[in-house]
This record gives C-alpha cells, sequence and structure tokens, in this order.
C-alpha cells in the first residue's frame, strides 16, 4: 500500500510492553530522530505474538513485520521470549514457503533503557525494507487456505 | 459502541509536529466514533474534566486518548473513566509522542502516523469489553536484598513501622561498602560511629530476621505474595552457638587468607570474622584456605572453641520464606583498574584503589590507621590521586559519571594532610562534580585549607623510578605536560553495577540498563519502584549514589512498601487469561507451557479441561498462542483485538 505517494512503507511492529516498547518510549524522550513508516502494537510479551499475527499482517499488506522484546534471559514473564524465539525461528523458514521474502521479517531484542538502539533497529529495519521495495500482493493468492494451513501448523 | 476520541497537544509537544485538528477531524470517520476533538492537555483537570463531560453529553462508552506513551499516563486516564462511571478498561491510548511526535518534524508523514495509531485504537477498543478485578490478600511481610546503608535504613523505617522483615546479605556482615569507610564527606563522620549503632539496631531488632552470608534463590509468586528460597551458605560454624569471641582467629595456623573487608591489603585467617563491628559477629571459615577443608587436617579451631561451634560437615541450606514486597538495594562494585594498563594497576605495588587506601586511613585497618606503602612499610610524603578511573571513559565502557569520587578524592585528601602533616598531595582531574549539600565548600578547603595540588588533566603513564613513581601527564588549564613525583598513587575507582546484579534482576523480573543496573519505573517519577509491582529499589543498586541519597532512597522505598501494605486486600488485575469451556479440547498444551503454573487441568462432564488460577496469572499470553483452539485468550489481548489492530493498519 503507497502511504503518502509512496514516501512511507507499512511496516507494523509488535513489541512487548516490559522492554522494547519502553525501549520505544526511551528513544522517543530522548529525540532520536527515526523514520516514520513503522507502527507500533503494543503486547504484554513477545510470548503473546502468535505467528499468525506476522503472517496476517503481510497477507494484509504489511511490507515489513518486526517483532522485538526483552534479551533472552530478562523476560518480565520468566519465558515468554523464550517462546517467541522458538516461534519465530520456525516462522521465518515458513515464510519462503508462503511466498513472503523472509528478509521482510525481522525480530531483536531491545530493553527497556536502549533507546539509541531501537533508533538504530529502526532505522536499518526500514533502509532493508525501502531496498525491497513494496511487498507483491496477495489479492489473488487463496488467503484462507494460507491461514488455516499456518494454524494447523503451530 | 460509542466511542469519543481526544487528540492531545502536549502544549507543544505533539502539537508542535503534529496536526492534531486534523487528527481528530479523521477520527469522526473512523466507525463508531461519535465524538472526537483536539485538547490542550488531556492529563490535566481541565482536560479530564472535559474527557468526563463529553461521555455524560454524548453518551460514550469507550474513550481513546491519543497522547503520550499508556506507561505514562494509562492509569491516569483509566481513573477518569471510572469516575465518569465507565469501566475502566473500555480505554485505549494512542501514543503519539514517543513514537511519533518527538522522533520525525516531518507534519504531514506525523499527522498521518499518528491518525493511524488511532484508527488503531478504535478497531481495538471496539473489541474491549468490560473486566473486573477481584481481590486477594497481601503477606505484609517485606523482604530487603542487600544490608548495606540503604538497606539498613529500608529494613529499620519498615520495621520500625511494624512490619515483618528479612534482610538478607550475602556477606558474613551488614555494613556494605560503608562499613570499610574510614570517615565520610564531606563532615568527616566516623563512618562506623553512624553506621555501627543502626547496624546494632538491625541486630535487635524484634521484627528484623537477618539472614548473613545468604543469597536470594528464587523468587516466585506476585506482589502481596511472593514465595521466595534463600540459600544460606555455608559457614561451617554453628552461629546459633558461636559467640564471637575471636579465640579461633587467633590460633588458626592458615594466615593467608584473602583479606575480603580489608579489599585485600593484608591477608588474614581461614576462619575469620571480618571486622570488629560486624553484625551479626559470627565467625566465618574460608573453605578455601582452611587446612581442615582442604586437606583433611588440623582442626585446631574446633579443639580450641569454647563452645563446640565449629561444622566441618555443614552444607549450604535452603529456606522459604513468604513476603509481600521485596526491596533490592545490592549495591555496587568497584571499577577493576586493572584494565589502565598505564598506570600499573596489579603490576606496580604503591599503585592502589581508593577503598583500599580507605583501608590503611582506618584505625580498624591492616595498619592500625597509620598510611604505609604496601612495597615497603614506610609512610608516603607524596600521594597522587587520580580521578575519572573507570568514570566517563567510554573506551572502557564506563561513559557514566560515577558521582562520589570527585568527593572522597577530596576528603582523602584531607585525611592524608591530617594523618602526615608534611606530605603533598596532588589531585588529576577532569571537572569537579560536588553538587551537593556543603560539597564544593568541602573540596575547596581540600585545596586552600590542606594545599591539595589540583591539576587539571589527564595521566598518561606511570612508571616506578629510584623506589618511587613519576606520573606524567597534562595540565590542559596550563597547556603543558606535567611530572610528578609519587610515593603512592590512589586510583579514584569508579562504580559499576554489582556482580550477579543482571541474575537477580532475572529473579526479581526487573529490568536493567546496559550497565548492569537496575531500572527504576520511571527516572523522574517512580525512583524507587520497578515495572514489576511489589519490587523496589534503593541506593546504587539502581546508580551510584553518596550515603546521603542511599539513605533517602532507603526511606523512600520503606515508605512505598508501607503505603502498599496499608491496605488489607490488593485488586488483581483482571487483564488475565480465561478458558472457553466448550472449545477447549483439554489437551493440556497450556498447562505445560505456562511459566506460573497458572493453568490446572479440572473436569466437566467427564471431560478434561484447562482453567486458569486468576491470582496466579500474570498475563503474558503464552498460553493463548500455544492452544490449537484459541480457546484459552488473554483478556484485553484477544486474537480479535490484536488482529483488529493488525487489520487497522494493513487494510488489504
Amino acid at each position: 500500500m503507497p502511504v503518502l505517494e509512496g514516501k512511507e512503507l507499512r511496516i507494523v511492529g509488535f513489541l512487548c510492553n516490559w522492554c522494547s516498547y519502553g525501549g520505544a518510549d526511551t528513544a522517543g524522550v530522548g529525540r532520536f530522530a527515526q523514520p516514520t513508516d513503522l507502527r507500533i502494537i503494543k503486547l504484554p510479551c513477545t510470548g503473546r505474538v502468535n505467528p499468525l499475527f506476522v503472517v496476517r499482517a503481510f497477507l494484509n499488506g504489511a511490507d515489513g513485520v518486526l517483532v522485538s522484546g526483552c534479551h533472552p534471559g530478562d523476560c518480565h514473564y520468566t519465558a515468554g521470549n523464550f517462546y517467541a524465539r522458538r516461534r519465530l525461528e520456525v516462522l521465518r523458514e515458513l515464510l519462503d514457503v508462503m511466498g513472503i521474502q523472509p528478509e521482510r521479517f525481522h525480530y531483536t531484542w531491545v530493553s527497556a533503557s536502549e533507546g539509541q538502539k531501537w533508533k538504530q533497529v529502526v532505522s536499518d529495519f526500514t533502509a532493508r525494507i525501502h531496498e525491497l521495495g513494496p511487498a507483491a500482493s496477495f489479492s489473488n493468492c487463496p488467503a484462507v487456505t494460507v491461514e488455516t494451513g499456518m494454524k494447523a501448523a503451530i | 459502541m460509542n466511542i469519543g476520541v481526544f487528540v492531545c497537544h502536549c502544549g507543544s509537544n505533539i502539537a508542535g509536529t503534529v496536526d492534531t485538528e486534523k487528527v481528530a477531524e479523521a477520527a469522526r470517520s473512523f466507525p463508531d466514533v461519535a465524538f472526537s476533538t483536539d485538547t490542550m492537555y488531556a492529563c490535566s483537570e481541565p482536560g479530564q474534566a472535559g474527557i468526563i463531560d463529553a461521555i455524560k453529553e454524548y453518551g460514550l462508552d469507550g474513550i481513546v486518548v491519543a497522547s503520550c506513551t499508556p506507561r505514562m499516563h494509562e492509569a491516569t486516564f483509566r481513573k477518569t473513566l471510572e469516575r465518569a462511571g465507565l469501566n475502566k478498561y473500555l480505554f485505549e491510548m494512542a501514543n503519539i509522542r514517543e513514537h511519533v511526535s518527538w522522533i520525525g518534524k516531518d507534519k504531514e508523514a506525523n499527522t498521518n502516523k499518528a491518525t493511524e495509531l488511532v484508527k488503531m485504537a478504535v478497531a481495538k477498543l471496539r473489541n474491549n469489553t468490560e473486566l473486573h478485578a477481584g481481590e486477594f490478600e497481601i503477606n505484609k511481610r517485606v523482604m530487603v536484598i542487600g544490608g548495606g546503608v540503604a538497606g539498613i535504613q529500608a529494613a529499620l523505617d519498615c520495621a520500625d513501622g511494624g512490619l515483618e522483615v528479612i534482610l538478607v546479605e550475602r556477606e558474613s556482615s551488614i555494613g556494605g561498602k560503608m562499613a570499610k569507610l574510614d570517615k565520610t564527606f564531606p563532615t568527616v563522620d566516623c563512618s562506623s560511629c553512624i553506621l555501627g549503632p543502626r547496624m546494632v539496631d538491625v541486630a535487635q531488632h524484634p521484627n528484623i530476621t537477618l539472614y548473613a552470608m545468604s543469597e536470594v534463590e528464587s523468587v516466585n509468586g506476585f506482589v502481596g505474595n511472593f514465595d521466595v528460597s534463600i540459600r544460606k551458605k555455608a559457614t561451617y560454624v554453628d552461629w546459633e552457638a558461636c559467640t564471637g569471641c575471636g579465640q579461633c582467629m587467633e590460633k588458626c595456623p592458615s594466615k593467608k587468607a584473602e583479606d575480603h573487608f580489608n579489599e585485600g591489603v593484608g591477608t588474614t585467617t581461614a576462619i575469620n570474622i571480618p571486622f570488629p563491628q560486624a553484625i551479626p559477629k559470627k565467625a566465618v571459615i574460608n573453605a578455601n584456605a582452611c587446612i581442615m577443608l582442604s586437606k583433611g587436617k588440623c582442626g585446631a579451631c574446633a579443639k580450641l572453641c569454647p563452645t563446640q561451634a565449629i561444622r566441618f560437615e555443614q552444607q549450604d541450606e535452603v529456606v522459604q520464606e513468604q513476603v509481600g514486597a521485596i526491596i533490592a538495594a545490592t549495591g555496587y562494585d568497584l571499577f577493576d583498574h586493572t584494565l589502565y594498563g598505564e598506570y600499573g594497576g596489579g603490576r606496580y605495588p604503591d599503585v592502589i584503589t581508593s577503598i583500599q587506601y580507605e583501608r590503611l586511613l582506618s584505625a580498624s585497618g591492616p595498619t592500625g590507621g597509620h598510611i604505609k606503602r604496601p612495597s615497603d612499610g614506610k609512610e608516603p610524603r607524596n600521594v597522587v590521586f587520580i580521578q575519572c578511573v573507570g568514570s566517563r571513559d567510554p573506551s572502557v565502557n564506563r561513559p557514566y559519571c560515577s558521582g562520589f569520587c570527585c568527593m572522597y578524592t577530596a576528603k582523602q585528601a584531607i585525611l592524608t594532610k591530617d594523618h602526615i602533616p608534611d606530605s603533598q598531595s596532588h589531585v588529576f582531574y577532569m571537572d569537579i562534580r560536588s553538587p551537593g549539600k556543603l560539597y564544593d565548600e568541602f573540596t575547596r578547603r581540600a585545596m586552600e585549607e590542606y594545599g591539595a595540588r589540583y591539576i587539571r588533566g589527564r595521566v598518561s603513564t606511570i612508571q616506578p623510578r629510584n623506589g618511587h613513581y613519576v606520573v606524567k601527564g597534562a595540565d590542559t588549564i596550563m597547556g603543558t605536560q606535567v611530572e610528578v613525583e609519587a610515593d603512592l598513587v590512589v586510583l579514584a575507582v569508579g562504580a559499576e553495577a554489582s556482580k550477579g546484579a543482571g541474575e537477580l534482576a532475572e529473579k526479581l523480573r526487573i529490568s536493567y540498563d546496559g550497565y548492569g543496573f537496575f531500572m527504576e519505573g520511571h527516572p523522574k517519577l517512580k525512583p524507587v519502584e520497578t515495572n514489576t509491582a511489589g519490587v523496589y529499589l534503593a541506593g546504587s543498586c539502581q546508580g551510584p549514589k553518596d550515603i546521603p541519597s542511599s539513605v533517602a532512597q532507603g526511606s523512600a522505598a520503606a515508605s512505598k512498601v508501607q503505603s502498599l501494605f496499608s491496605k488489607d486486600k490488593l485488586a488483581s488485575d483482571p487483564q488475565v487469561s480465561s478458558v472457553a469451556m466448550q472449545r477447549c479440547v483439554g489437551c493440556a498444551k497450556c498447562e505445560s507451557t505456562c511459566p506460573f503454573g497458572a493453568i490446572e487441568m479440572t473436569e466437566f462432564r467427564g471431560m478434561p479441561k484447562a482453567s486458569v488460577v486468576e491470582t496466579v496469572c500474570q498475563g503474558c499470553g503464552v498460553c493463548a498462542v500455544t492452544c490449537p483452539q484459541g480457546a484459552i485468550q488473554l483478556q484485553h489481548f484477544t486474537d480479535n483485538q490484536i488482529l483488529a489492530e493488525v487489520n487497522a493498519l494493513c487494510p488489504y
């Protein structure tokens, strides 16, 4: 979807409330300038990120999806990001099968104090997505089938 | 649903780079939006009154506020909704300040992004339901981790307020870094004279249980109901029987054990009471240095102990405690100066750290308060102090200012002159940072009254020459190179996070920064809270602090615990998982993935079904992703709510 006449691409971020959302806040408070493409969805934990959300975002027109949470071992819920890491690692392998370029998906760990790092993650990922350009449309794909298949797989 | 949207200007914070009026106008076209406006300060009294008036006037039953981060004001606005008679979970926030206006200057792009964030919040809100909090009992006991001055203050304040306190200290005595200091700035108070009585208060307080030589092994549970395992490390001495007479220390033949309390200045015996004012005053055997424990021979201490307290067979013991709140006061460690090879730390015996120098100055230290060079025991004439060793230096990953080194260096320069009247102190400094009460006056006294020579500049090398050292550095005020001859060099080492701080943070489920210091809930408004309810911070575990600040924070944390415990019951967070019985197939996958053991398998009409223990559930949502049927859903973050957000952002 061209946003602002093609100046922006559609990037969705799934962030955990405790670390990365806080890190994005810290970056804001520190006035670290970032590209405007990213839209952040706040979740309690990356363990709440159903791979289906990522796939749905892509099917619905996202050009890039970013997941970010607490550093492994530093999860507010002890183990949520470990679950996330396993699921997202598997998801990345499956994206190609679904006709989604795996480069359009990225997951990372940013703590609430790492405003500077968050700026870097956003800038780098946005630059990568702009290099890839807008994603191909899924409007002709049997989206329902892919989604059902995903649901069965996880 | 009748949704009201309020777009906040936040003064110029948002309105400066976002066209808030346009955002509010666009919001009117979103489904279910019945009212939309922009407002100067939504969080202010008139701002909140405006929201309440609009709820009444337009019959709104759901509110979106587009303003700052929900981490700042979500609670504020939820209360506003309650005041207007709405359920507080029929509220969503769009973060258009931290995530929009503060990170970009392009007004068109920002306005567009802010509009979409509002659209997303509206989409989620349309799927929100009323949630109602339950209540649970709280255990009014508190655990303080760390028995330094901050922990002592917090423990005493809580105990004086009538709370039962568990104080856990990993060393064999409380007192922390302050107990090692000779004097304190800027009053030149004797450190142990002011700390000692407080330590005794801890020992004698009926409400305080002290676990020395102990570490927190694990923490489970939640605010009001923490279950803590504490590992009591083997001391090889029965502390019930030990009277602290010290006879064992006199007769112990192993005299080469590292003297931890004296920071490695000199050695000590394998069985040891670290210092005369130790609390508890009990002996501990250093297993590595003990001949009996390493070679199976000796046992001299066991033979002469008048109370037969020696237990060579003693093992670590794990005890369980239940508490309702936790105060972390684990303090700091000092920077390892050997990383600066040019200063010769570790190679030259007379290059020592400030805390080692503190032990030389102390009457209870290894030299009885006489300043003697470690190499030959002679009294130094020229003492050079080098500041910012491990502070304000990105090259060693310590870019922060440790805050108290300028002051303790001035104090040590003054004490040096007191001890050796014909001595001369030289201080290499970068800047003098002395912002506390009477601090600047104190550093001036060091210069003007005590004649300490302050040289602004960094030291490049220290080289030994003819029994003393040549310190070469820059004088950036004179614009010259300088050489100073020194008999003793004292490195003013900076502070770093306490060893094991990261592991403890993970056990407590609190955040820590890149240097290992614990993160406060908000740097300005929640200085002693953490993002985990019921866990508070005091002292240098949060960042380097001097004694007055540590004590103030200890008291602040204690008062936070008091206010938490002023209620008999707390409201539980209803944002927990819940099971749709008819969809649950009883596979128990959620039970095995839940990190908190919050899911139990029950039976319903002969079929296995999952059931959530609401007080144990923390609301992470791991179970919701695991369920193949979508039967277990995290309330307020259900699949439908999140997918509504995704769809709002990606509509194709």
